[in-house]
């Protein structure tokens, strides 16, 4: 680590595993939780769709984008607080 | 590094916007010349030649303008690829034909069960961009293969790489290639066996000379077409049946319907049933498969090397993870699309098709039965005119029950068009999407293929001072001698081989995932620990695989084989993990070497100087 004491790599470590370890649960719920109760969620209907179907057809892909946006600008929030992101 | 960049290249990618921009532009225009043509009475035959041999004319001729002699550009597009485009590359490159064409079928025919592939196939870039491809991006060599060798310590870990990368994408660039084959000879009306070699043909022209640059311009330039081709049916089919433009909102309506039609005609596993066996009861041996092929699908993604290398071109770190969420963006618009033309031609079927007399059928029903997509099998010769029909018989009685008719998979998203009343330039259209989702996806993994052979094989094992030129010349003939034999094999219509297709993931995901993941997130990882780990997961997968398959296993547990991945990647983890702990922890150089893969600044501090690169 080029510039980093010892610490505050640590310290970065930590964070960058602490926002894996989230975003490991966010895709753990959209990936497969709710769909556990897809049978329930069936008896809710939202414009015509049932909504266990619904989540598995559309409403996890959504979730899965927008994380994936969120987790790309919170790791990067991450790097500058560190003063590890690339310079350009 | 490849960084040098060459004269007009700088103003190549500034203008990245418009150059593709107006070859939209472009395209959009030649599909209303078309129409126009059509119009005046052009025959379908010479409309199918024009899309076929112009769009595949345009992949070549961005092919050549992309040639390359440089390493750095034959191997990683020079390090240059924006975010957003490396997204829809990594989109067009992911979508094979069984996402375009298949896809919707397979929802069609399964229902809620379906959705598990739609899940698999989009969820697992998340921990592409979590675990992997930002650290891969930073390590900063060539290929997949080439991580494992500087971490786990040379060319065993390398060999195993490449032995896994070939298993899980060899059976898979076939099964491109005989869907290209399929495509060029239903459109240009020639034989199979030469529509696979026009394929072929077309597929090489946009590698050869530029490796992964000009693979990289084309799959943007495979991704446009394919995204359009595969909107403009549903949306107009939507307006039609609700009246609104927009399907993935509207087909709500068509599943109330569908649920009405199908109280009505005595359906017990409704459209959006969930894991309901054939009597409409909730099976929990169906629920497990579900989510075990959910997981292999998810983690096989995130395992895949033709994916996996597209994060190597992106100019930065930060830009990896950018692109992961693009290319996920650009997998979305097509992947939530799917499910509204299932929703469609289903309710098409049971409003139109099912309950009407075999004289009145729609014209659609007619012109796909007879090239064997479609099955009306209510007459007791059915099956001598359907091959459909096999096994199906008929009461006879001059009308079409729903136990009396059939269709494929493939057919869904091809008879839409015809099924919305559209012109034959939109069915053209499609074909035309279809061909660059397959040409798209057996580019990058004839790469992948080629790649490894040239650089992790050649290079790296039998001769690390081969010059420059020579190892241009190895990959070049590398990709012609991988391209030809995938041709020569997806000729011959294996049909076994295509059935091994979705294995393709479950052996990535036990092979590869598992030292990958490892190799980043726990430094204790030893070499000896990840290669015992990559042999017990690959092994155990390709075992069940086997063996169910061909040799009458029983299953364990009921779990279907494609979703081996269950037993492999928890194997594979905890080999690794045991014989890591009984052998000797990792030097402290490489300890230093991965503490620099997981820092987006500073160098790569190599284990090895033998692992350095040249160029």
């Amino acid at each position: 680590m080029s510039d980093l004491s010892p610490e505050k790599a640590k310290a970065y470590w930590a964070r960058t595993s602490g926002l894996m370890w989230t975003m490991l649960g966010i895709w753990f719920f959209f990936g497969f939780a709710v769909h556990f109760f897809a049978p329930q969620l069936n008896t809710i209907k939202i414009i015509g769709f049932p909504l266990g179907f619904y989540m598995a057809a559309q409403g996890s892909l959504i979730a899965f984008v927008v994380s994936l946006f969120w987790f790309a600008s919170k790791q990067n929030a991450i790097d500058e607080e560190f003063g590890v992101a690339e310079d350009e | 590094m490849a960084n040098n960049a060459k004269g007009g290249d700088g103003g190549f990618i500034a203008n990245l916007g418009k150059i593709y921009g107006i070859y939209t532009g472009g395209f959009a225009g030649f599909v209303i010349v078309l129409a126009i043509l059509e119009q005046m009475g052009v025959s379908n035959q010479v409309i199918g030649y024009l899309f076929v041999f112009l769009t595949i004319g345009v992949y070549a001729l961005i092919g050549y303008l992309s040639r390359t002699a440089e390493m750095g550009e034959y191997y990683v597009a020079g390090r240059k690829v924006p975010a957003f485009y490396n997204g829809m590359a990594t989109g067009s490159d992911w979508m094979s034909a069984a996402s375009f064409i298949g896809m919707a079928g397979t929802l069609y025919l399964l229902g809620y069960d379906g959705l598990a592939f739609v899940l698999g196939w989009t969820g697992g870039y998340l921990l592409v961009s979590i675990l992997l491809a930002p650290y891969l991006r930073k390590f900063g060599q060539y290929t997949v293969p080439d991580f494992l060798g500087a971490r786990y310590g040379g060319n065993l870990a390398r060999f195993c790489g490449v032995i896994v990368l070939i298993s899980a994408s060899f059976t898979y660039v076939t099964s491109q290639i005989f869907g290209v084959g399929i495509i060029a000879s239903r459109f240009l009306g020639i034989s199979f066996e030469i529509a696979v070699f026009v394929g072929l043909a077309g597929i090489l022209v946009c590698s050869m000379l530029g490796g992964m640059r000009a693979v990289t311009w084309t799959q943007v330039a495979q991704y446009i077409i394919l995204i359009i081709a595969y909107l403009i049916p549903v949306v107009i089919m939507s307006a039609k049946v609700t009246g609104v433009p927009i399907p993935q909102l509207m087909y709500g309506q068509a599943l109330e319907k569908i649920a009405v039609l199908e109280q009505s005609m005595g359906v017990v596993k409704g459209h959006t049933a969930v894991f309901s066996n054939a009597k409409g009861e909730i099976n929990l041996l169906d629920a497990v498969n579900f989510f075990a092929l959910i997981l292999c699908l998810m983690v096989g993604t995130a395992a895949l090397p033709h994916i996996l290398m597209r994060y190597f071109t992106t100019p930065s770190v930060r830009e990896a993870r950018q692109s992961v969420a693009w290319s996920l963006f650009f997998i979305f618009l097509l992947y939530f699309t799917a499910p509204a033309y299932a929703a469609f031609g289903k309710l098409e079927v049971y409003q139109n098709v099912i309950g009407t007399p075999i004289a009145n059928l729609p014209a659609w029903v007619q012109s796909w039965g007879e090239i064997g997509l479609v099955g009306t099998c209510d007459a007791a010769d059915a099956a001598t005119r359907y091959v459909m029909c096999k096994g199906v018989v008929g009461n006879g009685d001059g009308i079409l029950q729903l136990n009396e008719f059939r269709i494929a998979s493939d057919a869904i998203v091809l008879a839409t068009p015809e099924i919305a009343g559209l012109p034959y330039v939109v069915a053209g259209l499609v074909a035309a999407g279809g061909l660059a989702a397959a040409l798209s996806t057996a580019d990058g993994l004839l790469l992948a293929i080629a790649n490894a052979l040239s650089h992790d094989v050649y290079y790296r094992m039998i001769d690390p001072h081969a010059p420059t030129k020579r190892r241009l010349i190895i990959s070049r003939a590398l990709l012609i001698v991988v391209a030809i034999a995938a041709a020569w094999v997806a000729s011959t219509k294996p049909s076994t081989i295509l059935a091994m297709v979705a294995w393709a993931f479950s052996i990535a995901a036990s092979g590869l995932f598992p030292a990958l993941v490892m190799g980043i997130w726990w430094k204790r990882t030893s070499n000896t620990g990840a290669i015992a780990g990559m042999v017990a997961g690959y092994g155990v997968c390709v075992y069940y695989l086997v063996m169910t398959q061909f040799y009458g296993m029983p299953l364990w547990f009921g779990i279907k084989n494609i979703s081996c991945g269950l037993f492999g990647i928890p194997a594979a983890f905890i080999v690794t993990y045991v014989v890591s702990l009984m052998t000797t922890a990792p030097t402290k150089e490489m300890q230093d070497f991965i503490d620099s893969i997981r820092v987006p600044k500073g160098g790569v501090k190599l284990a090895s100087a033998d692992d350095a690169i040249s160029h």
